[in-house]
């Protein structure tokens, strides 16, 4: 390969050289568009995601001793000793359904470093049975019976999904669940959204988001949207590097600074300069 | 064979003194005398490319249902122009590598442009008597933007109507005509009558398409008749044009920056992904999407309408001005503005009335380098400011901070910019010192042949081989000469 290369730029007099050079450019230009090709061509099957996996949290009557204790420890200094709430620092959890402290605790937003800041996915500070216990002491200050939403992927529509995801979520969440801008708030991407995650904020409503009862969004609605969500974290892509699928301004970036400097470069390559 | 096909020409049309002139043409020899060619040659594989995607794109607004290969879209409600894009997309064969390359040249098309315009205007290149061609290359920037946003806009997915409706929200802010022009364009309220996207397709491949080759081809003749300009240097004066003639040096060179301009329009086109209006979906007006962007060219003015705070003129309760005029009109006016009328007032500002074909260096002019650049700051603070939002997500500069830095920042450096590329130039004028190129400023001796036959060749050593010096206006050189 390489040794045509040099055969094809040195030993071919009769083609001046920018000439060979831009041949050669778009012989390669030429296969790999044929390349590229042939992978947008791939069937166009999206993966169909498995089983929701088992729901991580459960509601338990015998650990609510044990969250309590945890509830002192990490969350009264805001919520108060009997989570009752402090005026002016943190809300009352009493009747709070206990899919919202599922929510905030298993994706890390809360506890919060400070109360103002809004609360952004991170680290969870507690592992899988202290949230379990956390969540059934909320749980048990608010009537019996109370359950974690919860969205089966498996069960949805793609298209439908699509459809209701643009309707309800992209105006903040963007088309494609990368996350955006929104008044006194920054919209999270949805790309590590697990589906009781999706479940848990769509009836729950965190922070600025508005909340979506069952009258409005129907559990197989849900299912079809937790599907769309999951199904963009690795979309069916055609047409090669997606770049990061946020539209424009990398498409922007792309002409100037690739495209852009290529062009130059070609251009101070073939256009000598007679001065120097 | 061609000789043969020129020999039948002549001896019926007798083209042979005309082509041997042409041949002849002379083209002085600097790299950044290409870029206006890196323009025209996006524009012919734009015009390949989009001819092409005029055999599938169906104008129709009508409604249909999806049920083509791509898993999301299916069962959902679209119009038949999504759906034929979505269809040029994936089912066409070579439909997605045309269509993206035909993007990626919409991009590079006007990347192109604004290069040239630059060399143009730092080099003095606008100055009369080219200052009339100089007026229809702003006018093809001003048609290329144009085109390319009626391009994306004629698809009807989500981005292109969002951008649609801040046209239209443009179009009704105008004082007065306003109401009325957007309604002649659109047919009505916005959306637009059904026949509106039959108007965005007759615009976009008919007249604009039509309108930039005619354009072209008054550009490059005026050029012809012109002659280039060149940069100063021995042997080279305002009455002669010393470089490579045509055949068979500058045409052959010229193929290559058409190849590898094509080259590199085909391979992002086949690499990298533009527009997945699939990804974005059909669009309805009551739907949107976080972070909507148009495309670079038109960043700018999504960055001004994003700086102008929302002043309104009112008069009793009628708005005479609303709060779109000032980024999404006045902005682009003043801009263009400024470009169209800068010629005649670099001739009122300096006096200079004459006659120009010797180019100056950037630091030639100090006051008009620093002018530009000044310029350019200012309209490159509102298009940095068009991906606020952006930024604010990537890297958590809070948004409202990010408006009022680039308020201040874009009246304020503007000012910065022209002093020190003021001094910067003065300076460089003063020392000849050239930072970027490691060179002393000596210039190569070139030699001088005989002036008597009044078309001579040069010959040196250190110049490439059919240099030739012509003078404006000689006849052709005998044969053999």
């Amino acid at each position: 390969m390489r040794r045509l290369a040099r055969l094809w730029l040195r030993r071919v007099p009769w083609l001046p050289r920018p000439v060979r050079i831009a041949l050669a450019l778009a012989c390669a230009a030429g296969s790999l568009a044929v390349v590229a090709l042939d992978a947008s061509r791939a069937p166009a099957q999206a993966p169909r995601p498995g089983p929701a996996p088992a729901a991580g949290t459960r509601i338990d009557p015998g650990l609510v001793p044990e969250g309590r204790a945890l509830f002192v420890d990490g969350c009264s200094s805001c919520h108060g000793f009997d989570a009752r709430g402090i005026p002016g620092v943190g809300p009352s959890l009493f009747d709070v359904p206990p899919g919202n402290a599922d929510f905030y605790l298993r994706t890390g937003r809360m506890p919060l470093d400070y109360q103002r800041d809004e609360p952004e996915r991170g680290r969870p500070a507690y592992g899988a049975r202290e949230i379990s216990a956390l969540v059934s002491y909320v749980a048990s200050l608010g009537p019996p019976g109370a359950r974690i939403p919860r969205a089966d992927p498996a069960r949805g529509e793609l298209g439908e999904g699509f459809d209701l995801f643009t309707e309800h979520c992209a105006g903040c969440h963007q088309v494609v669940g990368q996350g955006g801008l929104t008044i006194g708030a920054r919209v999270p991407d949805l790309q590590s959204s697990e589906p009781t995650d999706i479940a848990e904020a769509v009836r729950m409503g965190p922070y600025l988001m508005p909340a979506f009862p069952e009258s409005q969004i129907s559990q197989s609605q849900l299912d079809s949207i937790a599907r769309y969500v999951l199904y963009t974290r690795d979309p069916q892509d055609a047409g090669g590097w997606g770049l990061g699928h946020i539209g424009p301004i990398p498409e922007g970036m792309v002409a100037w600074l690739l495209a852009g400097s290529a062009l130059l470069l070609v251009a101070r390559l073939i256009g000598e300069r007679t001065t120097s | 064979m061609i000789a043969r096909a020129v020999r039948y020409l002549d001896e019926r049309v007798g083209t042979s003194p005309a082509i041997k002139k042409a041949l002849r043409y002379v083209f002085p020899d600097h790299w950044s005398f290409l870029l206006g060619e890196i323009a025209l040659y996006a524009f012919v594989v734009l015009v390949g490319t989009g001819v092409f995607l005029t055999f599938w794109y169906e104008p129709s607004t009508a409604h249909v249902t999806y049920h083509g290969q791509y898993e999301p879209l299916q069962g959902l409600s679209m119009s038949k122009a999504y759906e034929s894009v979505v269809d040029i997309s994936f089912a066409v064969p070579a439909g997605l590598l045309i269509r993206q390359t035909h993007h990626w040249a919409a991009d590079v098309f006007v990347v192109a442009i604004v290069l040239h315009l630059v060399r143009v205007f730092f080099t003095g290149a606008f100055r009369k008597p080219r200052d009339v061609n100089y007026y229809v290359g702003v006018t093809m920037l001003a048609l290329a933007v144009l085109e390319g946003y009626l391009g994306y806009s004629m698809v009807d997915d989500l981005l292109s109507g969002m951008g649609l409706a801040i046209g239209y929200s443009v179009a009704m802010s105008l004082p007065v005509v306003g109401g009325p022009l957007a309604f002649l364009l659109w047919g009505g309220e916005y959306p637009g009558a059904s026949s509106f996207l039959t108007r965005l397709l007759v615009v976009h491949v008919l007249i604009i398409p039509v309108a930039l080759g005619l354009l072209i081809a008054v550009h490059l003749a005026t050029i012809v008749r012109q002659h280039h300009s060149q940069f100063p240097g021995p042997g080279r004066t305002e009455r002669n044009t010393v470089g490579t003639p045509l055949w068979p040096g500058y045409a052959l060179r010229s193929i290559g920056l058409l190849l590898a301009v094509a080259s590199v329009l085909v391979l992002l086109g086949g690499l990298i992904q533009i527009n997945p209006i699939w990804e974005w979906g059909p669009y309805a007006t009551f739907q949107s999407t976080n972070g909507a962007q148009p495309d670079w060219y038109l960043g700018w003015l999504i960055g001004a309408l994003r700086l102008m705070p929302p002043w309104e003129l009112h008069f009793g309760d009628v708005t005479l001005i609303p709060a779109t005029f000032w980024g999404g009109a006045l902005f682009p006016l003043a801009v263009f503005a400024f470009l169209y009328s800068w010629p005649a007032l670099e001739r009122r500002l300096t006096g200079d009335r004459r006659r120009h074909d010797l180019l100056e260096r950037p630091r030639d002019n100090p006051v008009r380098t620093a002018v530009g650049a000044a310029f350019a700051t200012w309209v490159f603070v509102a298009f940095v400011a068009g991906s606020t939002d952006r930024v604010f997500v990537q890297l958590g500069i809070a948004y409202t901070g990010q408006v009022w830095f680039w308020r201040v920042f874009g009246w304020i450096a503007p000012f910065a910019i022209f002093w020190l590329v003021k001094r910067v130039c003065e300076e460089l004028k003063r020392t000849e010192a050239h930072p970027l190129r490691g060179w002393s400023g000596a210039i190569a001796e070139l030699g001088r042949g005989g002036d008597s036959a009044g078309y001579t060749a040069v010959e040196q050593s250190r110049e490439s081989p059919g240099s030739r010096v012509g003078r404006r206006g000689d006849p052709p050189p005998p044969p053999g000469a």
